[in-house]
């Protein structure tokens, strides 16, 4: 996401004329079935491993800031003591995906290492040597799941290389096994002989690695973790005893905490303050004003306000209240009311807007319709509102600056950091700790330049920089408020002759670029103009919206708003012609396919998730069959007692193919419950079942959350809601009971897909659909409310 | 000058007697497996013992402390082998970690409390702790796994 939208803005900053992100004359468009890349030949070695050549298929990681890097090179990535003791780094952020365990445990599964004897290493931000670590947009596994393997079969390779020249006989001869490579006879059986990883170490370290094309890789039946769903998480035991260190876990010697009181509304400016009372404070130590950056577009820069510094975050806290801080109006913003405005996107939605795909003729279609569907459907600004709020820890000083942060993004935070602070990048470094959770606020760096200027401020000392709960609902990146209305066109049979989607929204780009109040298409590619539809008359339009507060990011983005348009206008639709829902939606997706975007009228620079098309082409059959496997499962069709009911939902996002059936049970006082959900997910080739499942389940929670709870308004500019007290979010005394997970196995040809975000859109509008089924009442604004009236 | 136990240890705190437990723990003692999460008592995150019953350290001063005794997250048991640390880990509970060891004292509490809590109970008492993953069905089970064995 960041990495274009950083482009997004230096185009605007160039005043170039509107092309898009991708070099679309090398996205070719495909037509024929699993054409597209994948397992090409398989080759078995006689007597040693079933071991296959691959054929790399191209990802968007290539196209990311720094691309690969030296993601494939053993030498940066893996490192073997004479003990026999491996070190793996893990170069992506944690924050409660696994990825810090199943890159590594990728590496080690195609090194043929023993997992027990593996640890773990974070890297710091450096993207030149590790490959971009732009921890968002569900990329981890789907870009790096290559050069991880490349990695690991190098690095048996070399192993492999090693132990032959000390027996002194062919390569073919040995074989790289459980922590050790053993010595084959002629006829591919084990003599006996070996030798362990610690033994051949420095030999295999000391030996180039082998050329790409040179790699054999382990067969799927071969795999000792990936796919196995039985290795634990690294951090596990230290999450579970307290050991783990998150972003405000950072002690360093003499180390200062701070707070900072920042402007309530978009382009307040800090006019007067008085620290004396703060001061004053038993353990405050110093007030300073920090400066902010208040030109459009801000980007990620400091809102800027003043910092109270004291010897523990509670003076720090303690002086804050104490200060006096009047701030100069913000002429543009100050007027943002989230009510008047969505009444405003209403009205837009109701007039054609800017046509981002146009297949067919709607009009016509529309004016020969025997019936017609038009709803809209809202969704309130969310906050991501991680547990840990955000933190840095700094210290810049003596020429060089440090920083400890949660962060999804270091190296972008570390280029930033040096610009901030003048600083060449090299005396700029970035470490990883765990982060208590991200889902996208933890993209933007905002909080790491703050606690670095307040360092320098202070001449220096290191300081821990704590944003209060208050602080985090106050001054987010906010997932983005939006009106998407659905239109339909029906024929005499009831068959769908039109479709229609308007979509207003403020974009992500108004933070990185000067606002159009036009969306872009990384969020036209998110379910707003490739809805899989078999529709002959398709017009995707965007309605204009600027604006009044940062937005940006948050877990799946907007296919949170499309997801819960259509597939909760599909439903209706399917209600007002009498039809099965689920049937109905199987039709409008129509012939297992793989589609022909070119044909569909879809825009010539349409983002495919970054990625290249005929890596992930978009195949019906595989949406149609999560449907099918989610239905069975939930047991589609039954006869439910009153109050209770079904929904379905099928949404298709990072690759990934998903439906979700939620299962509603409304009690005698309204309260929404859900004592199961099943979700069916097609995500092609994974590693990590177990973490996929967890992933799935927390999707669920989440969208329970957004589906009934969650709403962040404003009101004069500035945000209503301060804490977990007025931003709910669901809680164990209401969540959805059982979420059963089915994961369709990976087929040879179909890639990795991203796995973190794609459980969340389908589960809210699933939820609208069975309170629908459940009461007859339909839900057209998330957040739904918790209760049925 | 308040003086109590933590995790066995005496302790005694001279400073400003209304400092919440959490950020004495935290900045103080150097126990930094305490989590702040809101500051208001309503997500858990920074959930303690005092004289083994759960309580949240951001809303519970020094003052309310002295003379009682202290359990955080790293003196829950020695190896980190309590059973319901021991449940946590065979059921996978954490994603991202951050609330779980509010969620740990949270459970623990719950279950010397009453050893055999029905789903319903587990629920209720559990439902003032806030995960944002949404670990809340492994969370549910591990609590019933380790009341077998508690």
């Amino acid at each position: 996401m960041l990495h274009y939208l950083k482009k997004e803005a230096e185009k605007a900053e160039r005043k170039a004329a509107p092309a898009f992100i991708e070099n679309v004359s090398r996205r070719g468009f495909v037509g024929g079935a699993l054409a597209a890349s994948g397992l090409v030949l398989a080759v078995r070695i006689p007597g040693a491993s079933a071991r296959e050549k691959l054929t790399p298929y191209p990802t968007g990681g290539a196209d990311m800031p720094h691309g690969y890097g030296s993601a494939s090179d053993p030498n940066v990535f893996v490192s073997i003591k004479p003990d026999g003791s491996v070190t793996i780094l893990a170069h992506r952020a944690e924050m409660g995906t696994g990825v810090r365990t199943s890159l590594p445990m990728v590496v080690a599964d195609e090194m043929e290492a023993d997992w027990s004897r593996v640890s773990i290493a974070q890297a710091v931000g450096d993207e030149p040597l590790y490959g971009n670590q732009d921890t968002d947009g569900s990329r981890s596994m789907r870009h790096y799941i290559q050069p991880m393997r490349e990695c690991g079969a190098a690095m048996r390779q070399m192993l492999e290389q090693a132990a032959a020249a000390k027996w002194g006989i062919d390569v073919s001869r040995v074989r790289a096994k459980a922590h050790k490579v053993v010595q084959l006879d002629d006829a591919g059986n084990e003599t006996g002989e070996t030798l362990g990883f610690g033994d051949l170490a420095e030999a295999a370290m000391a030996l180039p690695v082998p050329a790409r094309e040179t790699l054999l890789f382990k067969t799927p039946d071969e795999f000792t973790y990936m796919r196995k769903g039985e290795t634990k998480i690294t951090d596990l035991h230290d999450i579970t005893t307290g050991k783990a260190i998150y972003g405000a876990d950072i002690r360093l010697p003499g180390m200062k905490y701070a707070v900072m009181i920042r402007p309530a509304v978009l382009g307040e400016k800090l006019k007067s303050f008085d620290g004396a009372a703060a001061l004053k404070v038993p353990g405050v130590e110093a007030v300073h004003e920090i400066e902010g950056f208040h030109e459009a577009p801000r980007k990620f820069a400091p809102l800027g306000g003043v910092a109270v510094v004291a010897n523990s975050t509670f003076a720090a806290l303690q002086g804050r209240e104490a200060l006096s801080v009047e701030w100069e109006p913000s002429a543009d913003h100050a007027g943002y009311n989230t009510d008047a405005f969505f009444e405003e996107m209403s009205e837009t939605s109701k007039k054609p807007g800017k046509v981002i795909r146009d297949q067919g003729d709607v009009d016509t279609a529309f004016a020969n319709a025997k019936a017609v569907f038009s709803e809209e459907y809202r969704c309130q600004h969310l906050n991501q509102a991680a547990m840990e709020p955000l933190v840095a820890v700094a210290r810049v000083a003596d020429g060089k600056c440090e920083v400890w942060a949660p962060v999804q993004s270091p190296y972008g935070a570390r280029e930033d950091l040096a610009k901030a602070l003048d600083l060449p990048i090299e005396d700029v470094t970035v470490h990883m700790t765990l982060l208590g959770g991200g889902f996208g606020r933890k993209s933007k760096w905002d909080f790491m330049v703050e606690a670095a200027l307040i360092s320098r401020k202070i001449g220096g000392a290191p300081v821990l920089l704590q944003w209060t709960r208050e602080d985090d609902m106050h001054h987010s990146f906010y997932h983005t408020v939006s009106v998407e209305r659905i239109e339909m066109a029906f024929d005499d049979a009831g068959k769908v002759t039109g479709f229609r989607h308007r979509s207003v929204a403020p974009s992500i780009v108004s933070t990185f670029a000067p606002d159009s109040g036009y969306q872009f298409n990384i969020e036209y590619g998110m379910g707003f103009v490739n809805t899989p539809y078999e529709i002959a008359n398709v017009r995707c339009e965007n309605g204009q919206a600027f604006a009044h507060t940062r937005i940006g990011w948050l877990r799946s983005v907007s296919n949170i708003p499309r997801a819960f348009a259509v597939q909760s206008a599909v439903a209706e639709a399917a209600h007002q012609l009498g039809r099965d829902h689920k049937e109905f939606l199987l039709e409008l997706i129509g012939s297992d396919r793989i589609l022909d975007v070119k044909a569909l009228g879809y825009p010539e620079d349409f983002w495919h998730y970054g990625d290249p098309y005929e890596s992930f082409p978009v195949d019906t059959a595989r949406l149609k069959h999560v449907i099918n496997l989610a239905t069975e499962k939930a047991g589609w069709g039954q006869e439910l007692p009153k109050g209770q009911g079904l929904g379905l939902a099928a949404h298709l996002s990072w690759h990934n193919y998903v439906a979700t059936v939620v299962h509603v049970d409304v009690k005698e006082d309204g309260t929404i419950t859900v004592p199961h959900a099943v979700t069916a997910m097609d995500c092609g080739f994974y590693v990590n079942p177990e973490r996929i499942r967890s992933q799935v389940e927390g999707a669920a929670v989440m969208g329970m959350s957004h589906g009934l709870y969650s709403g962040i308004t404003f009101k004069n500019g500035a945000v209503e809601q301060s804490n977990f007290y007025d931003y709910e979010i669901a809680r164990m005394s209401n969540f959805p009971k059982v979420v059963d997970v089915l994961l369709v196995d990976p087929q040879p040809g179909r890639n990795a897909a991203g796995v973190g975000e794609p459980g969340l859109p389908p589960f809210a509008p699933a939820l609208a659909n069975a309170v629908f089924s459940a009461t007859g009442k339909r839900l057209r604004t998330m957040p739904m409310g918790e209760k049925v009236a | 000058m308040a003086t109590f136990t933590v995790n066995g240890e005496s302790r005694s705190f001279d400073g400003d007697p209304g400092t919440p437990l959490l950020w004495y723990l935290r900045d103080e003692a150097g126990l930094t497996g305490t989590k702040y999460g809101c500051g208001q008592g309503v997500c858990g995150a920074c959930t303690i013992h005092l004289d083994g019953v759960a309580v949240r350290s951001c809303v519970t001063t020094v003052e309310m402390a002295d003379g009682k005794v202290l359990t955080t997250i790293e003196g829950l048991h020695p190896e980190g082998d309590h059973p319901v640390q021991k449940a946590w880990r065979e059921l996978s509970v954490p994603q991202c970690g951050f609330c779980q060891a509010g969620q740990i004292m949270q459970a623990v509490s719950l279950l010397s409390a009453n050893q055999a809590p029905s789903d319903d109970e587990i629920a209720q008492e559990m439902s003032g702790n806030l995960c944002r993953c949404g670990c809340y069905q492994r969370i549910h089970a591990a609590v019933r796994l380790a009341a077998g064995g508690v």
